[in-house]
């Protein structure tokens, strides 16, 4: 494998053109100046920090710093899915339950691949591990955060009716299935989307980046395929999991439906 | 029997018996907690103290078996799919009852948008109905009806009522109190009832 290495000096040139973004922004009045400037830095000093937080990482080749890795990408997927969800539970759930969803469905997926399919030596070796789990959680996150955001507003959009069917002695399964649905029907769309769409509309990064870096075509394509069965599996699991989970922590054992439980919200 | 002894729900604190074949109106002014009171019997809310039907305590049961013998039927009801004979396990049976309604036979494939507000109270009325339920909380069953219509449903109930059914019926208008209830229920803001003779 043969790839044309980048120095430091390289990207001088490149970085250029935010500073022309920031020229045009400075000269249109868009005002988009400040944010660009906090954004091509954060950009910078995450992605060098990632850097060198792999080396160590591919250098220790320790099952607990890996663990930990992981343990902060998870954290950090979870607090995504929270900023994106309009109406939050209270309590420990508000984070836990993206968090515990996205663990075990990302977990799940990405040991299932390290042990059967990849086997690196040792099987939790972080050049594998970590690149694997972050992309599937990525898209975990995504179905997750989607699937509960249509589960929680429909809810309460559709009050009436689940109430309806909890008053006629529908159980909270039986009330809530027609919002399940539809929670779970927007938390897989995305990735369907992206399936269908992927080698005509969009070339995937990761087998790209295989590609620059000297992997044949063929070889990448296997890859990213591997990839996106992986990533179909996680968001299908998590997803499911996150909005089973959802709709039990919005009724309780007497089937009754709990919107007192989310945060901000007087009971009713 | 259905006997509620102190119930508690927010600032509700309320106690009566209901016999067998009884109805009772549950009058007071908006937003002093009546359909608080119907939903809290149904166990649709959380609340404190004893519900019993016959001796049965509702925690005894599953809830929703406690709902399919004791149904709150709310002022709109709400439906959660598209057409009107999707929300009856049987439509066929329940067809007497539309009609008796004054509502068209053929409504079953109607989609529910196309029904106006008093439709959409008498067929809920009637899904409610087709379960032969030991008690019906009634909050408003005719708040949207003409007085025909109101009437056919007055009778509908008490053909019920005959039969052994136990019903609260909560209605603004005093006249309807005194047909329907051998008894009213007085709610008052400070969260009790008091009860008087029609």
């Amino acid at each position: 494998m043969t790839y044309i290495q980048l120095s430091y000096g390289d990207l001088a040139l490149p970085a250029l053109l935010v500073v022309m973004d920031g020229l045009f922004s400075l000269v249109l009045r868009l005002k988009l100046e400040r944010q660009l400037a906090i954004a091509t830095v954060r950009m910078v000093v995450q992605l060098v920090l990632v850097g060198y937080v792999l080396t160590f990482l591919f250098a220790a080749v320790s099952p607990l710093w890996t663990a930990l890795a992981a343990f902060i990408m998870v954290l950090f997927a979870s607090r995504e899915i929270v900023a994106r969800q309009k109406r939050r539970l209270t309590g420990v759930w508000k984070y836990g339950l993206g968090a515990a969803c996205t663990l075990l469905a990302a977990g799940t997926v990405t040991m299932f691949a390290l042990l059967t399919e990849l086997r690196p030596d040792p099987w939790y070796h972080p050049r594998y591990a970590l690149p694997l789990l972050g992309m599937i959680l990525g898209n975990t996150m995504t179905g997750i955060g989607l699937g509960l955001d249509v589960l929680t507003n429909s809810v309460v959009r559709e009050r009436a009716a689940v109430e309806a069917c909890l008053a006629l002695g529908g159980t909270r399964y039986q009330a809530l299935l027609p919002v399940i649905r539809d929670a779970l029907r927007s938390g897989f769309m995305p990735i369907m989307n992206s399936m269908a769409a992927i080698g005509l509309v969009s070339l995937p990064g990761m087998m790209t980046g295989q590609i620059l870096a000297g992997v044949e075509p063929v070889d990448a394509v296997k890859y990213q395929l591997l990839i996106m069965f992986l990533i179909a599996g996680g968001t299908g699991l998590g997803t499911l999991a996150a909005v089973l989970g959802g709709a039990r922590l919005l009724t309780d054992d007497r089937h009754r439906l709990r919107l007192d439980r989310f945060s901000g919200e007087k009971s009713v | 029997m259905l006997t509620v002894s102190g119930l508690k729900r927010l600032h509700l604190s309320v106690s009566f018996d209901l016999r067998d074949g009884e109805c009772v109106a549950l009058q007071g002014p908006s937003g002093v907690g009546k359909t608080l009171l119907l939903r809290s019997i149904a166990d649709l809310d959380p609340s404190e103290g004893t519900v019993k039907l016959d001796e049965a305590l509702r925690e005894a049961m599953p809830a929703p078996a406690w709902r399919k013998r004791v149904i709150y039927l709310a002022a709109e009801p709400g439906w959660w799919s598209d057409t009107v004979q999707e929300h009856f396990t049987n439509w066929d049976d329940a067809l007497p009852l539309v009609e008796r309604l004054g509502l068209p036979a053929d409504c079953g494939p109607w989609p529910i948008q196309r029904l106006s507000t008093g439709e959409r109270q008498r067929l809920g009325l009637v899904r409610a109905l087709m379960l032969r339920s030991r008690v019906l909380l009634l909050d408003e069953p005719t708040s949207a009806l003409d007085s025909a219509s109101a009437a056919a449903v007055e009778a509908l109930i008490a053909e019920r009522i005959a039969n052994g059914t136990s019903v609260i019926w909560s209605t603004h208008d005093n006249a309807q109190a005194r047909r329907v209830g051998s008894r009213i229920f007085l709610m008052g803001p400070h969260g009790g009832i008091e009860e008087k003779r029609p």
